[in-house]
């Protein structure tokens, strides 16, 4: 049985794995796919511009990675806390 | 052997397959009807979410939106794929570890209130029986262009499927026939657009495709695309048209909506671990992805190959003759999905941006399913976009109708009305619910409402308003209590509910709108979007409310405590 003191440590990197994860999940997206893409115009891809592709393809191949990511990372740390299930 | 024999073959063969498994699958004890025993494959689990995801919407409009939309509905792509983020890492492993069976259940449990397990029931019987007449008269719209029987007709026998497998099997059933649904629907998707994508550009994966060179004119699809376009005064494919804030709001909306919307969240609720639950995540967005990465390229093909059909001889020579017309157009004038009016009186079909000078109008529905017709692929492709068509409506239709019986049965009856009731008696119910619910929606598809096509808005705006952050707050707060969570449940609820009516009419009447859509003095800002500003009312009052009312119980702090490790979640098998 993990002790108080082990969860709170568990749950606060998991918080912190989570904020990584979105940052990268806010960039790919909102990022530059609509905010930034005015300022990226300038990189062309296959008759449109960089910002396009990420709208149309690239953020939605983040996702994917972001979501395996996830899953693995937190699988290490439930090991490593021993809140894994067995 | 003709188009309408093979038709009947593919989908007559697919149904024959549906039936099969839910005989297979039947569940026996409410574990099972609920939760398919929680003994689902993570990779099954996530072909099954991809088959309750991807709705009518998802396979029979979204290309036709982003062919006519362009750049600007990327929003679709990224919030419906977008969502999955937000559930994998803030509320699918959690809730799977809590262990029950319903949305509500959780509410209810984690606010300790009844009150919130019935507002979190109420919104979501609304937004899936919503959800549902699209559903349904998608299942219309496919049987009445490819088996040519009447709307009524075809909506019946789609109902009798969904009826048997559902009811039989509830979650186990559904489970199985979700995960063929989503084999048929993802091939009928993706090998019309091999086909097309290999014809323009040379390139037989649409993804790539879409940035390759066309070969009909050597420059990349995308510019000739713009430039056909820009001669007929249409506005251009990859530029915005929206402002940058309600794309931005529109995309948070779809995204939050996505993760609260229950008959996506319970289906983490199958899988044997929390473990399973994040990977699970991961499968679903990869066979959605499948769908979503090809869909943008199937819009940008479709827009193109339309103006190519209409102008044989390119933009600046004259347009084709009506009497001339492909059979494929002939076909959908009978179902009224696309018209021809010669007002100019030449014969010709004159297809431009103009409203006054424009001829030819062709509703976005038809783009996936007149795709291979415009195409001129083999009938078989036909027979299986068919096919793949009612895969995608009944699959997540029965997802909606499995949510809807369990909140009935679990949520009000088994918790509020008759907490003795035996397991047997809870199964009867759940049953008899989802009977109900699909006798609600047959006659709501039959005589769709007049803002039916408004209310998919209204299903995101509610997820995205109540339950999202109902749910986060639950898992990531022990401070918010149960007069802080009802508090911002019901704020978020009513302020987007407002704003919906405010454009749309008070309940959807005509009439008693105040503004229209894009109104400069309400920052342009749709009501389609303004799902993400509820969500964030919802949060901020019920944020306030819990710091000035009493701290929650420790028992409440335990439970947030135990959701949050998986260690234990084996538990939850057989409570």
């Amino acid at each position: 049985m993990a002790s108080q003191q082990d969860n709170s440590a568990y749950w606060s990197k998991n918080i912190s794995i989570i904020k990584g994860c979105l940052i990268v999940w806010f960039v790919s997206s909102f990022g530059l796919a609509i905010l930034l893409r005015p300022l990226l115009s300038g990189i062309k891809i296959g008759g449109t511009d960089l910002g396009f592709w990420f709208a149309q393809q690239g953020s939605i191949l983040v996702f994917l990675v972001l979501i395996f990511f996830y899953a693995w990372r937190m699988h290490k740390l439930d090991v490593e806390f021993g809140v894994d299930e067995e | 052997m003709d188009q309408f024999t093979l038709n009947l073959i593919v989908v007559g063969a697919t149904f024959a397959l549906y039936i099969g498994i839910a005989v297979w699958a039947r569940a026996g004890s409410t574990s099972e009807f609920y939760a398919a025993g929680r003994g689902v494959h993570p990779i099954v689990n996530g072909m099954a979410t991809g088959a309750d995801w991807m709705s009518a919407a998802s396979f029979i409009s979204m290309a036709g939106i982003i062919a006519f939309g362009g750049y600007d509905t990327s929003a679709y792509l990224m919030g419906w794929t977008g969502g999955y983020v937000l559930l994998a890492m803030l509320l699918a492993p959690y809730l799977r570890k809590f262990g029950k069976f319903t949305v509500p259940e959780f509410i209810g449990d984690r606010f300790y209130s009844q009150t919130a397990r019935t507002v979190a029931v109420a919104c979501l019987i609304i937004a899936s029986i919503t959800y549902v007449i699209g559903q349904m008269t998608g299942v219309g719209v496919a049987f009445s262009r490819f088996l040519e029987v009447d709307n009524t007709t075809g909506l019946l026998i789609g109902a009798a499927i969904v009826f048997f497998y559902a009811v039989i099997g509830g979650m186990k059933g559904i489970t199985y026939t979700q995960v063929a649904q989503y084999v048929v629907l993802i091939l009928a998707y993706t090998i019309p657009a091999f086909f097309i994508s290999l014809q323009l550009t040379g390139n037989f994966l649409p993804p790539m495709g879409l940035f390759a060179d066309a070969t009909s004119t050597g420059e990349p699809l995308l510019t000739t695309l713009n430039g056909l376009l820009a001669d007929l005064g249409f506005s251009s494919y990859t530029q915005q048209s929206d402002t940058t804030l309600n794309l931005f709001l529109f995309t948070v909306s779809l995204m939050i909506g996505t993760a609260g919307l229950p008959h996506v969240i319970v289906r983490f609720f199958t899988v044997p671990t929390v473990k399973d639950a994040r990977y699970s995540a991961g499968w679903a967005l990869v066979f959605i992805a499948l769908l979503y990465l090809t869909a943008p390229a199937v819009g940008a093909m479709a827009r193109l190959n339309l103006i190519n059909t209409v102008y044989p001889n390119g933009t600046t020579e004259a347009p084709l003759a009506y009497d001339q017309r492909p059979e494929w157009v002939q076909k959908w004038e009978e179902t009224g999905l696309l018209k021809f009016e010669d007002k100019n009186g030449d014969g010709l079909i004159q297809y431009v941006a103009d409203k006054d000078a424009n001829e030819f109008d062709v509703n976005r529905d038809i783009i996936t399913l007149a795709n291979p017709e415009i195409a001129q692929l083999p009938g078989w492709v036909i027979a299986l976009v068919a096919a793949g068509g009612l895969a995608a409506a009944l699959s997540t239709a029965a997802g909606l109708l499995m949510a809807i019986s369990s909140a009935v049965s679990h949520d009000l009856i088994k918790s509020q009305i008759n907490p003795e009731i035996s397991e047997k008696g809870e199964l009867l119910s759940a049953r008899i619910a989802m009977a109900v619910a699909i006798a609600v929606a047959t006659y709501l598809g039959l005589n769709p409402p007049g803002f039916a096509a408004q209310t998919v808005a209204l299903a995101f705006g509610l997820a995205a308003a109540s339950i999202f952050p109902a749910l986060m707050m639950g898992i990531f707060s022990k401070r918010i209590n149960n007069t802080g969570a009802v508090a911002g449940m019901l704020a978020g609820l009513i302020v987007t509910l407002v704003y919906i009516f405010l454009h749309k009419g008070w309940f959807f009447i005509a009439g008693t709108n105040s503004f229209t859509d894009a109104d400069p003095l309400l920052l342009s800002i749709k009501s389609t979007s303004f799902g993400s500003i509820g969500a964030l009312v919802n949060f901020v009052v019920a944020y306030f409310v819990s710091n000035a009312t009493e701290d929650t119980p420790e028992e409440i702090k335990a439970l947030v405590e135990s959701v949050r490790t998986p260690r234990g979640s084996g538990a939850a098998v057989d409570h």
